[in-house]
């Protein structure tokens, strides 16, 4: 739960619950953006965020947030872990 | 420089590990605290100790959430989880946090519905799909997370959702940083400061390290690039004489923080007057439980729990690792009694946790060597 992982935004889901669809190394589940909204700078579609417990918690740019995903690829074990969770999540 | 290769830039931290030679002053040693366990993490993967000059040392902090939850907590947590009528959900990394009479892995053994999520709003899902169950989230983590158990019970309300309740064991990393500080037995020259905790805090909040106590911070990010630089920047200002609070991580961190965060938390939590951290002992104003507005949401209102504090086993030294004061091969079960597959103390749980990283690296084994 320590991780924050960078991930795509595909599509907003759900306008009203800040549910966005993004694409993290792959796996594709929803998380919310409401602690990145309202600032005039909302999220959007292509955004890289970084994620932690299903909340985004930063944009990024890609560059950054490839230079993360490696960094976090190196770190084996507790990046399967987190992904494999990531994959049971269902944020609706 | 054995690791130095496998870097994004080796060149850099080639380049960087130099300069870091020439802005030490030889004969004087200096201690420098990286308060994130995630730092931790990156320094023992990538042996970025081993690029520092001897007389430079890393000494590990109190910043791993599930660390510091003391064992009375978990006990809490379990004499919940042991109603029939509850279903209690946690992240995956508490799940073998030692308890007082056992961990939450060890009473989901003995059927008490102890579910693992990946987010609160998972917890909240369950709550859903489970009318007829009480389902309770037990909430770690310092201001990273915190904002999301917010948003999550705002989303509880919003929606009236009634058989859903939080544990909160948040806590803020001012205070612990403060009663190091203020701790005689330990002499830090200076702090590499936390990344992700930042993103929501800012850096402002670190301003008091300089302004009351002459040390230097760095807000740091996660590469071993990051993180040379880091130390760089901390014994750039001691020798020049300056301190203040830097920021090498401004490409993420906002000086300011997350202020949709900041007002999310401030709605839904309060400070409780006083918390205890595993190791430190109670902290006043250093642990977060819900507000009055949200006290419908609370577990430990809605249920009752012991409450009661358990000293942690004596031979476990996990204290005196949160504090930095020793390192993890020095407490005496490390690798032997205490493994990451039966933990006696909590550093070697998460991943995060300075014990478990030593010994997932095999780090000791080498350390042991030269010592
Ligand atoms: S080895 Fe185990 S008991 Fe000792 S400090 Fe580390 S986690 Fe605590």
């Amino acid at each position: 739960m320590c991780l924050a992982i960078p991930g795509q935004v595909m599509e907003i889901v759900d306008e009203e619950h800040n549910l966005a669809r993004v694409d993290v190394a792959g796996v594709r589940r929803n998380v919310n953006v409401g602690l990145l909204v309202g600032d005039g700078n909302d999220v959007r579609a292509g955004d890289w965020v970084l994620i932690h417990v299903g909340f985004a918690l930063s944009k990024v740019d890609e560059e950054e947030a490839h230079a993360t995903l490696a960094l976090l690829k190196q770190l084996g074990e507790a990046y399967e872990s987190e992904l494999e969770e990531l994959k049971a999540s269902i944020i609706e | 420089m054995k690791y130095v290769d496998e870097y994004r830039d080796a060149e850099l931290g080639r380049v960087l590990a130099s300069e870091i030679v020439a802005t030490v002053v030889p004969g004087r040693h200096y201690k420098i605290m990286e308060v994130c366990g995630g730092h931790t993490h990156t320094i023992y993967k990538h042996g970025v100790d081993d690029l520092l000059p001897e007389n430079v040392e890393l000494v590990h902090g109190p910043g791993c959430p599930v660390c510091v939850i003391p064992m009375g907590r978990v006990d809490d947590g379990i004499a919940i989880a042991r109603r029939q009528e509850v279903i209690l959900t946690c992240f995956g990394d508490m799940m073998r946090v030692p308890g007082g009479s056992g961990s939450f892995l060890e009473a989901k053994a003995e059927n008490a519905d102890i579910r693992m999520v990946y987010s609160p709003l998972d917890a909240l899902r369950i709550a859903r799909e489970n009318p007829d169950r009480e389902v309770v989230f037990f909430a770690v983590g310092f201001e990273t997370t915190a904002p999301s158990t917010a948003l999550t019970l705002k989303r509880a309300k919003a929606d009236g959702v009634p058989n859903f309740t939080v544990v909160s064991n948040h806590v803020t990393i001012v205070p612990p940083l403060r009663a190091l500080l203020e701790s005689p037995d330990l002499r830090l020259d200076g702090f590499i400061g936390p990344g992700h905790v930042s993103t929501v805090v800012g850096a402002r909040p670190f301003e008091f390290i300089p302004a009351d106590y002459n040390r230097p911070v760095v807000i740091s990010g996660f590469e071993p690039l990051d993180l040379l630089q880091s130390v760089h920047m901390v014994l750039a200002q001691l020798a020049e004489g300056r301190c203040e609070v830097e920021n090498q991580y401004s490409r993420v961190v906002p000086y300011e923080g997350n202020p949709a965060a900041l007002a999310v938390l401030r709605e839904v939590f309060e400070l409780r007057p006083h918390f205890e951290w595993r190791g430190l002992g109670f902290i006043s104003h250093s642990g977060l439980k819900l507000s009055e507005a949200y006290r419908d949401y609370d577990a430990e209102l809605r249920f009752d729990v012991p409450g009661v504090r358990v000293a942690d086993p004596k031979a476990c030294q996990c204290g005196e690792v949160l504090k930095g004061v020793i390192k993890p091969w020095e407490c005496k079960v490390f690798g032997t009694a205490c493994t990451p597959e039966r933990p006696i103390g909590t550093c070697m749980v998460s991943s995060e946790g300075a014990c478990a990283a030593y010994y997932n690296y095999g780090r000791f084994a080498r350390e042991r060597e030269v010592v």
